[in-house]
């Protein structure tokens, strides 16, 4: 009898099936499997708790960038590449799912093969993978990874983990990132990370169900919403924005503004269904929520396989998070996996990833390149491609850029007060 | 003692080393690991460092008793449920299910193939708002506009009870199967009726299959955090969620080491006082075979 376990996913691979970053067209081609296909590829990244800035002062930081300089001085390209990213997150070939032309692309201009891995299921159960390989001092057989602003981010770098970058071979990068990504308060001056793609958390509804604009967070705590309202169960979105909601920005809030953010968010505890680890697409779609938290690439991909909902920044404001390409310590190729950060700066190569992933791309020029692409397309791509370009989720307008705010970053002290603050919220 | 009778006696151990040996490493270490672990202090930036503080476990328990209780009687409760529906499923194969009782047994595996993820989330199409039970129910208004099942306790429990019931169903079904025919007609010589025979005969020999049926749902039951995490609310967050959280997202090892040590003793507890009210010494043989 005992043999009979059940087969209980193990968490990870809960996360794995519950999973963001699904590119626009496999968006499309799973909707067809009928609603249970889409309740699995819809959601969106779970966040972690707080920060903990790496400490440092003038004299520390400058030792510290001539090592790094020795150390990019003594590499060589080797001509290959380890990539570790999220599944669904890069273009890919439409004949061939195994087939990535950007990628291609790449290998031909450089000669640096790419081993492209799709690894990364979470932020949280990535860095336990990586974690140990890197505290005993051993590589962990990747040498580029894309890892989210916040927690996890925050701890690799804490820990040292990371290697700092040589800004001298990031020309592409200093040419056309845009203002967004460069320069961010979670890796100032860019030592560490470039973006990857980036995204938004607002709100997302139905205006059918919910019958008016929604335009405020004041609006998730509209009694009329009761048992309709879904929120995200996570230390960094949902406190991030309960603070936005009493007009607070997180970057500098205080623990008294996160003690109001608490007030706020237990009288809206009533109203709420329930607070989602990843899928609150799915019952957004259905009717079982009609306003929620959102991120804006689930709210387009969500969209484009036939859902009929909106995303707003509240007028109070919006988060901005980040995907960024980071090379973790001992890897063996840093040389390779820093071109290959750099190339995708291109416009071009942008726009090619762009158009497959619906996050909002770290090259604002790329809007450019698509709305050309759309001109030559033909069919229904010509139509894909235009809705992409001129889609406000993926290219956000200036007055939603202004009101948007990153993460609050917190010391390892700060830490413990903010989830004892609010992990209680959701943890009920 | 010859050698030969010496090792022929030592045979069995021999036999068994390989067991003993994937037992030790990968039960008997890590719970030795875990358990160090829950008594340290420190933090993922720090390092953990061992200084037995049993603060963890006070900590934690005052922090998440809710959930501990909660998920206690939600399993409690799907263990109930697993039995009610579960024992006259068994009941029914084992004595009327004559030449199909393979195929029978092997329908109600049946649902083992598929996913334990899709399975719960099917759950989630088949009660949303608007879904296949309830928007029958309510465009002929049987029950209220705003009446909901997903997101509350009832949905959790029936997830549990939905999910476990064939680790209640097969060890009823193995010990009434055992049971031989002529002691029914025994009984029915000597004038018991069929209930006072079902209740004096047919249900004492079963319950050895009750018990290790009540032990493989109650303990996985009382644990489980797919359900609760997929057709769960706001307030019915389970241990295994929190535990979950202490450990991938909040990587507090110690804290959730500690939560699950006190989960483990708990459910310990409980199983050995309830071997004990029943009874039944080598219940334990009977749960393992």
């Amino acid at each position: 009898m005992k043999s009979n376990e059940p087969d209980r996913p193990t968490p990870d691979l809960v996360r794995g099936l519950l999973q963001p970053r699904l590119s626009r067209r496999s968006a499309l081609q799973v909707g067809g499997l009928g609603a249970l296909a889409s309740a699995l590829a819809a959601c969106g990244v779970s966040g972690g708790g707080g920060n903990n800035a790496a400490p440092t002062n003038a004299s520390q930081s400058k030792s510290q960038s001539k090592a790094a300089q020795s150390f990019w001085d003594q590499q060589k390209k080797t001509g290959h590449l380890d990539f570790a990213n999220w599944p669904l997150y890069i273009d890919v070939n439409p004949k061939n799912k195994n087939d990535h032309p950007s990628i291609d692309l790449f290998e031909k201009q450089t000669g640096i093969h790419v081993n492209y891995q799709e690894v990364i299921q979470e932020n949280d159960s990535f860095f336990g993978k990586i974690q140990p390989e890197l505290s005993a001092g051993q590589s962990t057989g990747y040498d580029l990874m894309v890892i989210t602003n916040g927690l996890y981010l925050d701890k690799l770098k804490a820990l040292g983990y990371l290697i700092a970058l040589d800004q001298k071979r990031m020309t592409n990068f200093y040419k056309y990132a845009s203002p967004l990504v460069k320069n961010p308060s979670y890796d100032p001056g860019n030592r560490f990370t470039m973006a990857w793609q980036s995204g938004i958390t607002g709100i997302g509804y139905d205006p059918k169900r919910v019958g008016h604009k929604i335009t405020s967070w004041a609006d998730l705590q509209d009694p009329k919403l009761k048992g309709k309202i879904g929120m995200f169960g996570d230390t960094q979105d949902m406190p991030n924005s309960a603070l936005l909601a009493i007009g607070v920005k997180p970057e500098t809030s205080t623990v008294a503004d996160w003690k109001k953010a608490v007030t706020w968010l237990k009288k809206q505890q009533p109203l709420v269904r329930k607070y989602y680890d990843q899928n609150y697409i799915d019952p957004l779609s259905k009717g079982d929520i009609w306003v929620s938290m959102a991120w804006s690439g689930d709210i387009y991909q969500a969209n484009a396989s036939g859902a009929n909902l909106k995303f707003v920044v509240p007028k109070e404001g919006g988060v901005l998070w980040t995907d960024n390409m980071c090379i973790p310590k001992y890897a063996k190729h840093p040389l390779d996996a820093l071109t290959y950060m750099d190339f995708v700066y291109q416009p071009k190569i942008a726009a090619m990833l762009a158009e497959y992933i619906n996050y909002i791309t770290p090259v604002s020029s790329a809007q450019q390149a698509i709305k050309q692409d759309a001109q030559k397309a033909k069919g229904s791509d010509k139509a894909d491609l235009q809705l992409l370009a001129t889609s406000p989720l993926i290219f956000p307008s200036r007055s939603d850029f202004g009101r948007l705010h990153r993460y609050r970053v917190l010391t390892a002290s700060e830490e413990s007060v903010w989830n004892g603050l609010f992990e209680p919220i959701y943890q009920s | 003692m010859t050698r030969r009778r010496l090792r022929g006696r030592l045979t069995p151990y021999w036999l068994a080393l390989p067991g003993w040996l994937w037992l030790l490493i990968f039960f008997v270490i890590p719970t030795l690991v875990m358990l160090s672990l829950s008594t340290q202090s420190g933090s993922i930036e720090t390092g953990f460092r061992q200084t037995f503080d049993v603060a963890n476990y006070s900590q934690t328990w005052s922090q998440f008793h809710v959930q501990f209780i909660r998920s206690i009687v939600y399993g409690l409760i799907a263990t109930v449920l697993c039995l009610t529906i579960g024992y006259p499923v068994a009941y029914w194969i084992a004595f009327r299910g004559g030449a199909r009782k393979s195929s029978l047994l092997f329908l109600i595996l049946l649902p083992f193939f598929v996913s334990f993820v899709i399975r719960t989330q099917s759950w989630n199409f088949i009660l949303a708002d608007n879904g296949l039970l309830l928007t029958p129910l309510k465009s002929g208004h049987l029950v209220p506009q705003d009446f909901h099942i997903l997101a509350t306790s009832t949905a959790v429990v029936g997830g549990l009870a939905y999910n476990f019931l064939p680790f209640m169903i097969l060890p009823v079904y193995v010990a009434l199967e055992r049971i031989d025919p002529a002691l029914l007609e025994a009984s029915a010589d000597l004038y018991a009726s069929r209930t006072a025979a079902f209740l004096r005969v047919v249900f004492p020999l079963s319950l050895p299959g009750v018990f290790a049926g009540v032990l493989l749902t109650f303990v996985p039951a009382a644990s489980d955090y797919v359900n609760a995490s997929i057709l769960g609310g706001a307030k019915t967050t389970m241990i295994g969620n929190i535990i979950q959280t202490e450990y991938f997202t909040n990587l507090e090892y110690n804290k959730a080491a500690a939560l699950s040590f006190i989960l483990m003793a708990a459910l310990l507890i409980g199983v050995f006082a309830y071997a004990r009210a029943l009874g039944t010494e080598d219940v334990f043989e009977v749960a393992a075979g």
